[in-house]
């Protein structure tokens, strides 16, 4: 069914329902194609099958079960869905199984009778519809979402600041406009930070010789030692080791731009085979006899489709129920924390070699805007206290990943229903674990919390917001998404106090040096495993903390209250009153 | 000569450099000669020490060391640096008894010898003339020592050597312990903490039944160990349980007391009957065990045989044995070794899956008393080892009082001290031969609890620090409190040696009083600053109305219940003999449907219910749960190290609130405007806020290594990278073409 006065009845349904749904902030303003069908069954793997009414809006799928108490819910955006499989045809009573598997870990399944009119359309064809925009000739849902937030998140990373914020440019480093009009490289931004010494002329000569025309460029300076974190992608040598004299004379530039250090150190972030196996389709990596005074180092890490099959085998193993005897060894074999391992000692080696080292680095791995951006966003946050905040990680988002050419859309597959595209992979996902990694292992010193982290990656499949939408920034500036979308940090920023860690510290020049101990990396079960209901937190801890700050903030006041009241009576000398603390209640104290 | 620092089974490792010759040292040595001593405790006598012996420092990458004196004494083994100790400001975490570089005797656990590269283990009896080059000593705390022999002289070198094997290793008798020569030297100072019950005289124990409102009786008949020399010299037995039948079997069956529940149901142990006494009467008796036991509330009781599910105490030897091997790391490369499979490794040595196994069954108890108020009787051969485990997670699950520092003291004092847990076996205190009755029981209590810490944070007064810390305790040979099998062992320790010295009755100091170990700043680690400490008016209102118990799943109807499935009893006497012919109890009482399946829905249930931390506590007993209790084993290993990092972190930003609070407490205090309300908030404790004051960077594993220097340099697994992964193939054939192909 469809029509105006249906989508009416269904939105306020809905926002009367999910008001009590904590983990869901939308307000969702359109609905077309609303459509709902009663008699649904989910089968929820904990709970067991639950028979309720399923709503499908262009934005989300909604199911409530009444006959429980309290009520279930589900509601999920669409955007999670990356399949929709329908399991059994026709059983004798005519119902019809469907399987959502979703990129959240979950799978879903219901039984549904469909609508005996075969004109008319079942809930799930409206879904799948909705599900997959792209395919179907629809926007995504990002395109009509118009809420106004007090905070406009699009504001947040302005790339000459954030340089200048660095001390860019410099006497050794200029920001080069040849890629204004992203002629030179079509997934990079419009500002790069090249050595002054290199001319526009020469940069061009390199983008040829460079992957993708991805050239080296700097990420990040260190505001003492001026070391410089690079990034590039792989050069094109080839099988003959073709040379670019001024590919060389920009690293040479590149090392010769911080007077600490006579070397310079490439990161290919690929394992060795790898790097050699790019040889045959024309890339591979520096060679130590044109690179004067560079040492290249692999650091192993894998490529996506790795990733992505490591990501499905953690699928597998905590979800829906976990082989409790046999976890420990089942999550090993999935390989995920080891791969997470291998980014974060990546990380760790190029900042050592820049904090200790005072020595720069370039980075690349095939193309430079996956495990590339991975290892940049890394060390940064482990170098710059600034990341560890929560405008300076959205801008360390915005900037490494999102302007430098993540291929958000590919990788993730927004609206997209080809769910075996080989170009889908958990990239982004990771390095969010990896950050997670480095928030347990140092807990007092990010600005953002858990749920903050969580929720970047609800909305990295969501839909509803543009951050995290196209693969570039031109197609970002042609698609005009800072115009017709909604940032998510218009969300978050509006929203701060939920997002934030009580008990940070920020200690500006510390630098975070994670163990990589597979010892220390945990799976993080409040992400993978927080559908199971057995592992959520009864109350989260730093509830605690909250209120251990609340108690501190009332007994300021209160000691202020009281210093203002004796010299009041001091200048007044009046008699004395009854206590205005009297009527208080003992302070609860948590020692 | 020098590369014989390089021992240890892997030749890969960097090798030991030194940048002075032996002949150098001998001569920079010889002249000054001077030994030097520890601070002696009072009774401590050195037996042997040799000089210079160098020790490698592990948190050092390249194998180097520092020389000094090694000794051995009646309490320890000793290492004292030659060079001048430096004044350490921060240390906040001083152990009283023994430093850094001590290992007091009960606590090494494995001796190892470098002989011509290889690492070999020692063993009492094979004691070669030949001493190795190097010795490689294992705690049973994790710490490793690695001592190196070659710069002594040869007659010296035998001798260290040859007198740490025999204190640490030859069976000894009980008298030689240091306790024993401790105790004499002190005595009357040394006062009983005040706090601590120790559950040897009959005021504690009906203090404790008159606690948690328990109806039983306390039995004084053993006072003088006439019924057995395995029970306590008092406990308490169902009211029911008639005067004859206490004495007919030597104190075996007995249904002991461990703790009430507010319904009325309670909880019992009891050792097995020997095996022969098949006879009518042995049944008979037991039959009335059983009556009497039923008879404490609602006629219902649940017989709970631990051995039938949960693994024996050679089965948590096993599993210990193997866990622990995971964290006495020589070197760097067997740290980077080991990290490859530390997943699988871990799964392996089954460790924690007997923690899960113990919980889960504890939580299956509680099940029974909370939501069935059946009375419980757990059973087990001797009725001192999982019964322990079990009956004491129970209290800890159901009492707030037990998470509490004092409630949880007593808690052990009652159910392991006093319950005659055999320490002095199952910790081989006295390195007998005979490992049979090795067992780290006690600690894999300790491993339980830690579980429900983790997961319970605010629930628990006291600290993961605390349980590291009493774990270690039980190593420390001064104290008395984990020393014997039984309340009568100790007692005739005490006879036979009064008989010898004139100095007065023995006391053993109790491990308790810990202002022997630690100073007051260091005894506040001890404290959860997150504790959710339970308002004085809550108590009062509690007390005045009774109310019911929040987590109360069902009340029972009728005051003969009979439960279904669980209870049998009431006129069943037929069916009883059955059961009683079968040795099994357990087997009849449980339903059919597997207990994990029962326990979950209990867990669920409990989890939708509003969070009372003074109230039912349960563990979550999924896989994932189940963390390992890094503070303990990854303390000592420099790789492990997370610097600035770590919940030291947390715990110091909590310590410099909480200072805030107070201060702010404090001054409305002066101002007279807080008067009577602060009273009650006058605790005992202050966070140290000199832990706030020093270095932020404090390693992860603060308090403990914290005198040690760890380098600022990251850790990074060396070569190790490419080796980690090729073994095994990643993903499928596919997406390694599309590697090739996609240039991704």
């Amino acid at each position: 069914p469809k029509g105006a006065g249906n989508a009416e009845r269904g939105k306020r349904y809905i926002s009367k329902h999910s008001a009590t749904c904590c983990e869901c902030f939308v307000f969702v303003c359109l609905f077309i194609g609303y459509t709902a069908a009663k008699d649904v069954t989910y089968i929820c793997p904990f709970v067991g099958a639950l028979r309720g009414i399923l709503t499908v809006t262009n934005y989300r799928l909604f199911f409530r079960c009444i006959n429980r108490e309290p009520a279930f819910l589900l509601d999920l955006p669409l955007g999670v869905i990356s399949k929709v499989d329908k399991i059994g045809g026709a059983s004798s009573r005519g119902d019809v199984s469907y399987g959502l598997v979703c990129k959240d870990m979950r799978n879903l399944r219901f039984v549904y009778k469909p609508p005996e009119d075969s004109l008319q359309k079942s809930a799930f064809d409206v879904l799948t519809k909705f599900a997959f925009p792209n395919s179907n000739n629809l926007p995504l849902f990002a395109f009509e979402y118009d809420q106004v937030f007090p905070e406009n998140g699009w504001k947040v990373y302005d790339a000459l600041a954030e340089y200048k914020r660095q001390g860019l440019p410099n006497e050794s480093w200029r920001i080069s406009k040849v890629n204004d009009h992203y002629e030179l490289c079509d997934s990079y931004p419009a500002s790069l930070v090249v050595p002054v010494t290199i001319t526009d002329e020469e940069l061009r000569r390199v983008a040829a010789f460079r992957a993708k025309g991805r050239i080296p460029v700097l990420s990040w300076i260190h505001p003492e030692s001026q070391a410089a974190v690079v990034r590039s992608s792989q050069p094109m040598s080839g099988v003959s080791g073709k040379r670019c004299k001024e590919d060389e004379k920009l690293l040479q530039a590149i090392m010769d731009a911080n007077a600490q250090s006579h070397k310079l150190f490439i990161f290919d972030a690929r394992p060795s085979v790898n790097a050699a196996a790019n040889k045959m389709k024309g890339g591979g990596c520096e060679s130590e006899d044109a690179y004067q005074n560079a040492e290249l180092v692999f650091l192993d890490i894998h490529n996506i489709h790795v990733m992505r099959e490591s990501l499905r085998k953690l699928r597998e193993v905590v979800y829906p129920n976990i082989e409790d005897s046999h976890w420990l060894s089942n999550l090993e074999s999935t390989h995920w924390l080891e791969h997470i391992k291998l980014i974060l000692a990546g990380a760790l080696r190029m900042a050592d070699k820049v904090e200790s080292g005072r020595t720069s680095v370039v980075v690349h791995c095939s193309d430079g805007w996956d495990r590339t951006a991975q290892l940049t966003s890394l060390t940064m946050i482990m170098l710059d206290a600034h990341y560890r905040t929560v405008t300076g990680f959205q801008t360390l988002i915005d900037k490494e990943w999102v302007s430098f050419g993540h291929r958000f859309q590919q990788r993730v597959g927004h609206g997209d229903q080809n769910h075996t595209d080989a170009d889908r992979s958990p990239i982004f996902l990771q390095f969010i674990d990896c950050v997670w990694q480095m928030t347990q292992q140092f807990p007092a010193a990010f600005e953002f919390n858990e749920y903050f982290l969580i929720t970047v990656l609800d909305h990295l499949y969501s839909c509803l917001f543009g951050t995290f939408l196209c693969n570039s920034e031109q197609q970002r500036v042609r698609e005009e998404l800072s115009k017709r979308t909604v940032s998510l940090w218009s969300l978050v920023n509006s929203q701060l106090e939920e997002f934030v860690n009580p008990l940070y510290v920020h200690y500006s020049s510390h630098v975070l040096l994670p163990s990589v101990s597979i010892r220390h990396l945990q799976l993080w079960l409040t992400y993978y495993i927080r559908w199971n209901p057995r592992m959520r937190p009864q109350e989260p801890v730093h509830q605690r903390y909250k209120e251990l700050l609340a108690k501190r903030a009332e007994l300021q006041k209160r000691v202020e209250e009281l210093q203002r009241d004796v010299a009041n009576r001091a200048s007044v000398s009046s008699e004395r009153a009854g206590s205005p603390t009297r009527s208080i209640t003992p302070v609860q104290t948590f020692v | 000569m020098l590369s014989l620092g390089s021992g240890g089974a892997k030749s890969t490792k960097p090798s030991f450099v030194s940048y002075v010759t032996p002949e150098e040292i001998k001569s920079e040595k010889e002249p000054q000669k001077k030994e030097r001593h520890p601070n002696l405790l009072p009774g401590e006598v050195v037996f042997c020490s040799t000089n210079p012996i160098l020790k490698y420092t592990q948190d050092d990458i390249s194998q180097r060391g520092i020389f000094g004196t090694l000794l051995c004494t009646n309490f320890r083994v000793s290492f004292i640096s030659d060079e001048t100790p430096q004044e350490e400001p921060t240390q906040h975490f001083k152990n009283k008894l023994y430093g850094e570089n001590d290992i007091p005797l009960m606590c090494v656990d494995c001796l190892y010898g470098v002989y011509d590269e290889k690492k070999k283990l020692i063993t009492g009896g094979m004691l070669k003339n030949k001493y190795p080059s190097k010795m490689i000593i294992h705690c049973k705390d994790l710490r490793v020592f690695q001592f190196c022999l070659t710069f002594t002289k040869e007659e010296e070198a035998k001798k260290i050597f040859q007198g740490i094997v025999h204190h640490c290793l030859e069976p000894k008798s009980l008298k030689c312990v240091f306790a024993f020569s401790y105790a004499n030297t002190k005595g009357p100072e040394m006062q009983r903490t005040q706090r601590t019950l120790m559950f040897d005289s009959q005021e504690d124990w009906s203090q404790e039944m008159k606690r948690t409102k328990g109806n039983c009786r306390i039995v004084t008949e053993n006072q003088n160990f006439e019924l057995s020399e395995r029970l306590p010299k008092y406990f308490i037995i169902p009211a029911a349980v008639s005067d004859d039948d206490l004495s007919k079997f030597p104190g075996k069956g007995l249904p002991i007391w461990c703790w009430s529940h507010h319904s009325g149901c309670a909880l019992f142990k009891a050792s097995s009957l020997p095996v022969t006494q098949e006879d009518g009467v042995a049944q008979a008796w037991m039959e009335r065990m059983l009556h009497a036991v039923a008879q404490t509330h609602l006629y219902s009781v649940k017989i709970e045989d631990l051995l039938e599910t949960l693994p024996n105490i050679q089965d948590i030897q096993q599993s210990y044995t193997k866990f622990k091997q995971f964290f006495l790391i020589d070197n760097s490369t067997d740290f980077w070794m080991s990290d490859v499979k530390w997943f699988s490794s871990l799964e392996n040595t089954g460790w924690l899956d007997i923690i899960r196994q113990c919980l889960q069954k504890a939580v299956e108890v509680v099940e029974c008393l909370e939501k069935e108020n059946t009375n419980v009787l757990i059973t087990e051969e001797e009725g001192s080892d999982l019964c322990c485990v079990i009956s004491s997670l129970v209290q800890i699950m159901m009492d707030p009082h037990c998470r509490t520092l004092t409630g949880f003291q007593n808690l052990v004092q009652k159910e392991w001290v006093a319950g005659c847990h055999a320490f002095l076996d199952r910790c081989n205190h006295l390195h007998q031969k005979d490992k049979e009755c090795q067992s780290p029981v006690f600690l894999l209590f300790l491993e339980c609890v830690w579980q429900l810490v983790q997961q319970h944070s605010p629930a628990f007064q006291f600290s993961e620090t605390y349980l590291t810390v009493l774990s270690d305790s039980i190593h420390v040979p001064a104290f008395g409190t984990f020393l014997f099998n039984s309340a009568f062992q100790r007692e005739s320790c005490l006879k036979a040696t009064l008989q010898h010295s004139q100095r007065g009755p023995l006391s053993w100091p109790a491990v308790w009083d810990w202002s022997m170990q630690f100073d007051c700043k260091a005894q506040e680690l001890f404290i959860n600053p997150l504790y959710a400490e339970k308002l004085k008016q809550e108590k009062v209102l509690r007390k005045v109305p009774r109310i019911k118990h929040q987590r109360q799943l069902s009340l029972p109807s009728s005051a003969f219940k009979t439960p279904p499935k669980k209870g049998f009893f009431k006129d069943e006497a037929e069916s009883l003999k059955k059961m009683l012919r079968v040795k099994r109890f357990s087997r009849w009482m449980v339903p059919p449907d597997s207990p994990a399946v029962a326990t979950r829905q209990f867990y669920e249930a409990w989890q939708q219910k509003p969070l009372d931390y003074h109230g039912l506590l349960l563990p979550c007993l999924d896989g994932p749960a189940m963390r390992l209790w890094m503070q303990r084993y990854l303390r000592w290993t420099p790789e492990a190290q997370i610097l600035g990092g770590g919940s030291v972190a947390i715990t110091s930003k909590l310590a410099e609130l909480l200072g805030e609070v107070r201060a702010l407490q404090r001054e409305l205090a002066q101002k007279g405007w807080w008067d009577s309300m602060g009273e009650g908030h006058h605790r005992p404790q202050t966070m140290s806020l000199a832990l706030v004051r020093t270095s932020l960077r404090l390693s992860s594993y603060f308090p403990f290594a914290a005198s040690r220097n760890w380098s600022f340099k990251p850790v990074i697994p060396t070569g190790l990278l490419q080796s980690l992964m090729v073994t095994d193939k990643l993903a499928s054939q596919e997406d390694e073409t599309n590697e090739v192909i996609s240039l991704v």
